[in-house]
């Protein structure tokens, strides 16, 4: 039964949310669609807070896609033994962890006590934050304490797997069920902020401006060009 | 030779009474609503002073516009990469208190009040918490006409650089009005600065707009103008600037600014420039050659080889004819009387000043006595100091200031004596020869600054719509429906935004 509501219907319906509201923002609510910026209101906080959170949340997601997207097996054939790998992990994650859960603090402190923020924070951004700081939190907890005073535990062999065979629709839920408890509510957490992405400010991630570096500096655009291709929408 | 046309303005500052009138009605038009209380597309300073949002000009410090390294231009606050890595908070941005915290007053309470033994009055309450303002320390006009005299004039950055004190008691001091609006620049370094590429300059008109379903609050271009004229909305967490009211100028009318300019120091018109020599003409080495290297990059409406590529290149009769009759080319290109504001920050600004005459006549006490040279060192030791004018219309080079002065005196001269008399025809030659300019030219130039009607101050053709492929599908519709749709602004992705 946990297999198949916790770690099978549950995953497919916050992937569905995302995918589908997402799209629905873009196309028609474009102009709801950008980084949520305070910085008129506040800098000192924001210059610490945001460039902390940021930086820590890259790191954590390359980490993530180390640990979770690239199978055990790819490690075992470059020849990086347990011990190594996991050493990485806990200092390279811990890092990365404390990061984010510090910068997230200094977000949630600027919040309510700089009065010109707060006046603009919506339900939604503290929703955001608190749950970023949840998942955050246990991340980080489960890589610095759980890790080093428990077990080391091999995620690569239980939840790596779960997590890829999402993607082929095959899902293997039962590697799930053993999984320590904590891990278990740090997976399910993450599932619903995947799930709130497209109801908040964070789809500004999906729009990093990578292609700034190579178009031209100057912009030029004809009046009469303008939209062309989408007469029939308005 | 890739020739575009540009619809640009120039204000004769000598005109400006400083009443704010442009201020209003432009605020009334496009910056009224949630997130943009603090915003004025278009504001009048008092110079000196420190302008708004406060020192503007302290480009150390916002870094705006493009600076020369090697000999190529390069972005003041960092190219594509640095931005990049900035993006998480931006260091050069302005803040709130840069500009103002917008306030309104509580008028309810004049009306509720219960009856008590003293006057009910309206406290001003913030548009940004909602919470009583006890003493409001800032405002847009706060240092209006000097008044923040010796303790606010100092923060002027054109002030900071001048060598000689600048007087501030009141019967020595110097005082003229600087209206701003975006200057729709011909290298804009708003555009360069975006990240997401939705700020962009019109092909047709030149005007430079954001596209409000690209941007993504980014905010690079907030200070990356080095005029600051983008700002950021914090309701829609967008960036709007001016747009020189182009449902207006596509019509054929003025912007609304200079629509009500009681002054009527506005005038509007059509230059054409080559847009392939834009590039170099912003990378001369000396910045006080970027005055001059601008004009090399606009074209004579009169060349039949000009006329010939324009129509070659889709630009039609009217516009053409318009940039011929254009007031903006004869300010500008004719009688070199108009100057770009902060050409050294190397984003060929289009919209151009006459700098003002008359703080220096005032300074001149017995006028029916004097003999026309007797302008010439009243021009040389004037109460503004040439400097500043420089400062701020020339990159520091006061041999074009003075240019522009003599003319102008000039113009006063021989008008005087045409219609006044008194002045002796001798001495006004040595003035004229001194100014390099001829009779004709004069009392041209005396008409278009003097007495010049609607027509002839805005000569705007109208929008290229024959182009235009679905022109039926486009009947009807408005062009900024989506900016301000009648029933308000959509913010949050699933709900109704109420503002405060
Ligand atoms: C992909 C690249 C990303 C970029 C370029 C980016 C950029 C930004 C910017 C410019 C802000 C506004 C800061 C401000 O001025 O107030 C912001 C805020 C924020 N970002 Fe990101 N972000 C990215 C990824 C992420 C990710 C992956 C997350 C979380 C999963 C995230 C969560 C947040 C949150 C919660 C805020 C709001 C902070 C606050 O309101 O105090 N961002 N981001
Ligand atoms: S003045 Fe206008 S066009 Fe020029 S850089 Fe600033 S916002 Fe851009
Ligand atoms: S309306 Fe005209 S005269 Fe009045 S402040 Fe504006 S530019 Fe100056």
């Amino acid at each position: 039964m946990e297999a198949l509501l916790l770690w099978t219907v549950f995953p497919y319906i916050c992937g569905t949310i995302l995918i589908v509201a997402t799209f629905y923002r873009f196309i028609y609510r474009g102009k709801s669609w950008t980084a949520p910026s305070t910085e008129i209101f506040e800098k000192k906080w924001l210059r610490i807070g945001s460039i902390v959170f940021h930086y820590g949340i890259i790191f954590a997601f390359v980490g993530h896609l180390m640990g979770v997207l690239i199978p055990i097996e790819v490690y075992n054939s470059l020849g990086v033994d347990d011990h190594t790998y996991h050493i990485f992990a806990i200092v390279g994650g811990g890092f990365a962890g404390l990061m984010v859960v510090m910068g997230l603090i200094f977000l949630l402190i600027r919040k309510f006590s700089f009065p010109r923020v707060k006046a603009h924070t919506s339900f939604g951004d503290y929703f955001t934050i608190v749950l970023l700081l949840l998942v955050a939190g246990l991340g980080t907890y489960m890589t610095i304490i759980y890790n080093t005073t428990v077990v080391a535990y091999e995620y690569r062999l239980t939840i790596g797997p779960w997590f890829r065979s999402l993607f082929t629709f095959n899902p293997v839920s039962g590697l799930m069920l053993g999984v320590p408890t904590l891990f278990k509510v740090h997976v399910v957490l993450s599932f619903l902020l995947f799930a709130s992405i497209p109801f908040t400010k964070l789809v500004h991630m999906f729009s990093f401006p990578v292609r700034y570096p190579t178009r031209a500096p100057q912009q030029y655009r004809a009046r009469d060009g303008y939209r062309k291709n989408e007469g029939n929408k308005l | 030779m890739k020739i575009k046309a540009q619809v640009a303005m120039v204000m004769h500052l000598d005109k400006c009474i400083g009443c704010h009138t442009c201020s209003v009605t432009c605020k009334n038009v496009w910056t009224n609503r949630p997130g943009m209380e603090y915003v004025w597309y278009n504001n009048v300073e008092t110079r000196p002073g420190p302008g708004y949002p406060k020192s503007w000009e302290d480009t150390d410090r916002y870094k705006g516009g493009w600076t020369l390294r090697n000999g190529r231009l390069h972005l003041k606050a960092g190219g594509p990469i640095s931005k990049l890595a900035n993006i998480f908070y931006n260091p050069n941005m302005a803040e709130m208190d840069d500009f103002y915290e917008p306030w309104t007053y509580d008028y309810q309470n004049l009306i509720k009040s219960p009856r008590k033994e003293n006057i009910p009055v309206a406290r001003p309450k913030s548009m940004i918490t909602g919470d009583y303002i006890d003493k409001p320390t800032w405002g847009s006009n706060w240092d209006d006409d000097l008044a923040g005299g010796s303790e606010v004039v100092p923060m002027d950055p054109n002030v900071q650089k001048l060598q000689e004190h600048i007087a501030m008691e009141y019967e020595k001091t110097f005082m003229m009005y600087l209206p701003r609006i975006c200057e729709h620049c011909l290298n804009p370094s708003c555009v360069a600065s975006c990240p997401s590429g939705a700020l962009y300059k019109r092909d047709e008109d030149g005007i430079v707009l954001v596209d409000q379903d690209a941007c993504r609050g980014w905010r690079f271009c907030t200070n990356g103008c080095p005029y600051h004229k983008v700002y950021y909305n914090w309701n829609t967490h967008k960036a709007e600037k001016c747009n020189f009211c182009y449902p207006r100028t596509e019509a054929g009318l003025p912007t609304v600014c200079s629509e009500t300019c009681v002054g009527r120091i506005r005038y509007i018109g059509v230059l054409l420039y080559d847009a392939d020599k834009v590039k170099e003409a912003a990378s001369v080495e000396d910045p006080k050659d970027l005055y001059e290297s601008q004009l090399s990059v606009f074209l004579d409406p009169f060349d039949p080889e000009v006329i010939a590529k324009a129509e070659e290149q889709g630009i039609n009769r009217s516009w053409i004819e318009s940039a011929q009759e254009s007031p903006v080319y004869k300010m500008a290109m004719k009688w070199k009387i108009a100057l770009p504001l902060h050409p050294e920050y190397r984003t060929l600004p289009m919209v151009w000043y006459v700098p003002p005459l008359s703080p220096i006549m005032s300074h001149i006490t017995n006028e029916s006595q004097l003999s026309a040279e007797g302008y010439i060192p009243a021009v040389d030791d004037m109460r503004i100091p040439m400097q500043y004018l420089a400062s701020l219309l020339s990159a520091d080079d006061t041999t074009v200031i003075r240019k522009v002065l003599l003319k102008m005196a000039a113009m006063r001269v021989h008008m005087r004596a045409k219609t006044v008399g008194g002045i002796d025809d001798m001495k006004k030659s040595k003035l004229l020869q001194e100014a390099d300019i001829t009779i004709e030219e004069l009392e041209d130039m005396a008409r278009l600054l003097g007495v010049a009607k609607y027509n002839e101050r805005f000569v705007i053709p109208t929008g290229r719509r024959e182009m235009d492929e679905d022109l039926h599908y486009k009947q009807g519709a408005c062009s900024i429906e989506d900016l301000a749709p009648p029933e308000g602004m959509v913010t949050y992705p699933f709900e109704r935004s109420e503002g405060l």
